[in-house]
């Protein structure tokens, strides 16, 4: 579903990623795990077009991504969540479910998959109507998987998703993704909580000073005791 | 004081809300385009003398001032669209200043081509026929054209509102003054968006222009006099708020209304003492967001 091969991006003049290489295949769900600053949430900014400059290749279903702007790359169904939520300052949280939809072809059932939404997410349906930012910093964030998700797409991007949340909300969220992959979505999470990423993971990739340094299926690294203590301790 | 009756005042009070309705269309143009764009639109001024000009132009063709209503906004809008396309989105991401100067520049372009083309000295804008006279409200007579300038700016006000908070387009506008990002990865062209709000915004300004052309007449230079004192109700309402700018639209056209009623000689004056007092009590304004130039 997704090829990443020797993907470069800079900030600046500072060449933050280094010939990154990564899969996902349809239905996995792939982590991407290291330390603070090793390069992940590039990662995913540059798969999504968020980095001024970047040279290599992404390939999504097929088709060559690097030169395309974000709001097509969310058209070719492309869903990214980015680190602190981003929640909408002044909206409901319908309204920012429908703006998970206004730019989507799905918008003509935007009733029906509030709805929907709304049953998968119920701690968002009591809560409707109420100004999103005053949640709490979980409900929030099920607000913006909720936003992302909503119009069906076929990756979904996570950035640390659990951080900064009450634990039970957390296997919450993980319970989630599960299900989500269940229904045939791909998930492609970065996570600083590894334990719990790599029980759930397919995959998982390692990264270190903007380049990935190791990868195996997430079983192998969940018992690989030197590789984790090497790149993930703090 | 003498021989002054609350009549009088009520009179002049109105009289306020009708100069503060044209304070109010330009600024909300002003805000929704800084709120949304982040440009500070120097050129405002210039674009409501183009509305001026355009209905001026449309009434020497022969049509009337009820086909100006439409076709001003119209037009002054697309202007706008190409001003934002060709000229301004050059310049994003490169900071505040570039597209301030940018649009300084270009409102002395458009004021020289406008005495070019129809000379230095102003010229009357008669009062559409229908709207001549005056009518009682009550506390005494009142200019009818007033009250439609009034009732004029009511209608593009509840139809701004029912845009913003009642379409997609309106969602998509209010999110991405808050968040561009966001928007643009939940597959939102953003520079599309930004295309249509300065469209909006310059339309309303032009729409302001030809309502406040039977006040005042045109001249070339009268987008920069209201400019200024846009300016103080932009302060006054907080950079970037409509509801802020709506508020202090009409207090401003009030505080010029009366202080030229009491004392003309600081009717001028009174306006920037208003905004002085704000800019110590309250810095960021009404309904500003503190610290959104920094």
């Amino acid at each position: 579903m997704l090829q990443v091969a020797n993907l470069n991006a800079w900030y600046g003049a500072s060449h933050v990623l280094q010939d990154v290489s990564i899969e996902v295949a349809k239905g996995e769900i792939v982590c991407l795990i290291g330390r603070n600053g090793a390069g992940k949430t590039t990662t995913l900014k540059s798969i999504m077009g968020l980095m001024d400059r970047t040279r290599g290749s992404v390939i999504f279903k097929g088709k060559e991504l690097l030169n395309l702007p974000a709001h097509l790359r969310f058209a070719l169904g492309l869903a990214y969540v980015p680190e602190e939520r981003r929640i909408v300052q002044g909206l409901s949280v319908r309204e920012n479910l429908r703006l998970g939809l206004v730019a989507s072809p799905e918008k003509r059932h935007e009733l029906q998959l509030i709805e929907d939404t709304a049953k998968i997410f119920p701690r968002l349906a009591e809560r409707l109507d109420q100004e999103a930012v005053t949640m709490s910093g979980g409900e929030q964030q099920m607000l913006a998987i909720a936003r992302a998700v909503i119009a069906k797409p076929d990756l979904i991007m996570l950035d640390e998703p659990s951080e900064g949340i009450m634990p039970v909300l957390v296997d919450e969220m993980f319970e989630l993704f599960l299900a989500m992959k269940a229904q045939g979505t791909t998930v492609l999470l970065v996570e600083q909580n590894v334990e719990l990423a790599l029980e759930i993971a397919d995959r998982a990739y390692v990264m270190d000073q903007g380049a990935v340094v190791h990868q195996s299926s997430a079983r192998e690294l969940l018992a690989d005791d030197e590789v984790k203590e090497r790149y993930c301790s703090v | 004081m003498a021989g002054l009756s609350l009549d009088l005042i009520a009179l002049q009070l109105f009289a306020g809300l009708a100069l503060g309705a044209i304070y109010v269309l330009f600024a909300i143009g002003l805000s929704l385009i800084f709120g949304m764009l982040t440009v500070v639109n120097f050129a405002h001024g210039a674009f409501y003398m183009v509305g001026a000009y355009a209905g001026l132009y449309i009434l020497m063709l022969g049509g009337n001032f009820w086909i100006c209503l439409l076709a001003v906004p119209l037009a002054v809008g697309l202007f706008g669209m190409l001003v934002e396309r060709f000229l301004i989105r050059r310049l994003y991401g490169r900071g505040i200043d570039y597209p301030l100067l940018l649009t300084f520049g270009l409102s002395y372009v458009m004021v020289e081509l406008v005495r070019l083309a129809f000379g230095k000295t102003g010229y009357p804008f008669d009062t559409p026929d229908l709207l001549q006279g005056a009518v009682n409200i009550g506390v005494g007579y009142f200019p009818l054209y007033r009250l439609f300038v009034i009732g004029a700016t009511a209608a593009v006000l509840l139809g701004l509102w029912l845009f913003l908070e009642k379409t997609s387009f309106g969602l998509i506008i209010r999110a991405g003054a808050r968040d561009p990002q966001i928007v643009r990865v939940l597959g939102v062209d953003i520079s599309n968006v930004w295309l249509i709000v300065f469209g909006i915004g310059t339309a309303i300004a032009g729409f302001a222009g030809l309502l406040a052309a039977p006040l005042q007449g045109v001249i070339p230079e009268m987008g920069s006099t209201i400019l200024a004192e846009a300016f103080v109700v932009t302060v006054v309402g907080g950079m970037g708020s409509i509801g802020g700018a709506v508020l202090a639209g009409l207090l401003v056209g009030i505080v010029v209304s009366m202080s030229s009623l009491f004392a003309p000689e600081m009717a001028k004056v009174s306006i920037f003492a208003l905004m002085a007092i704000v800019l110590i009590v309250r810095p960021q304004g009404f309904f500003g967001r503190a610290g959104l130039m920094s």
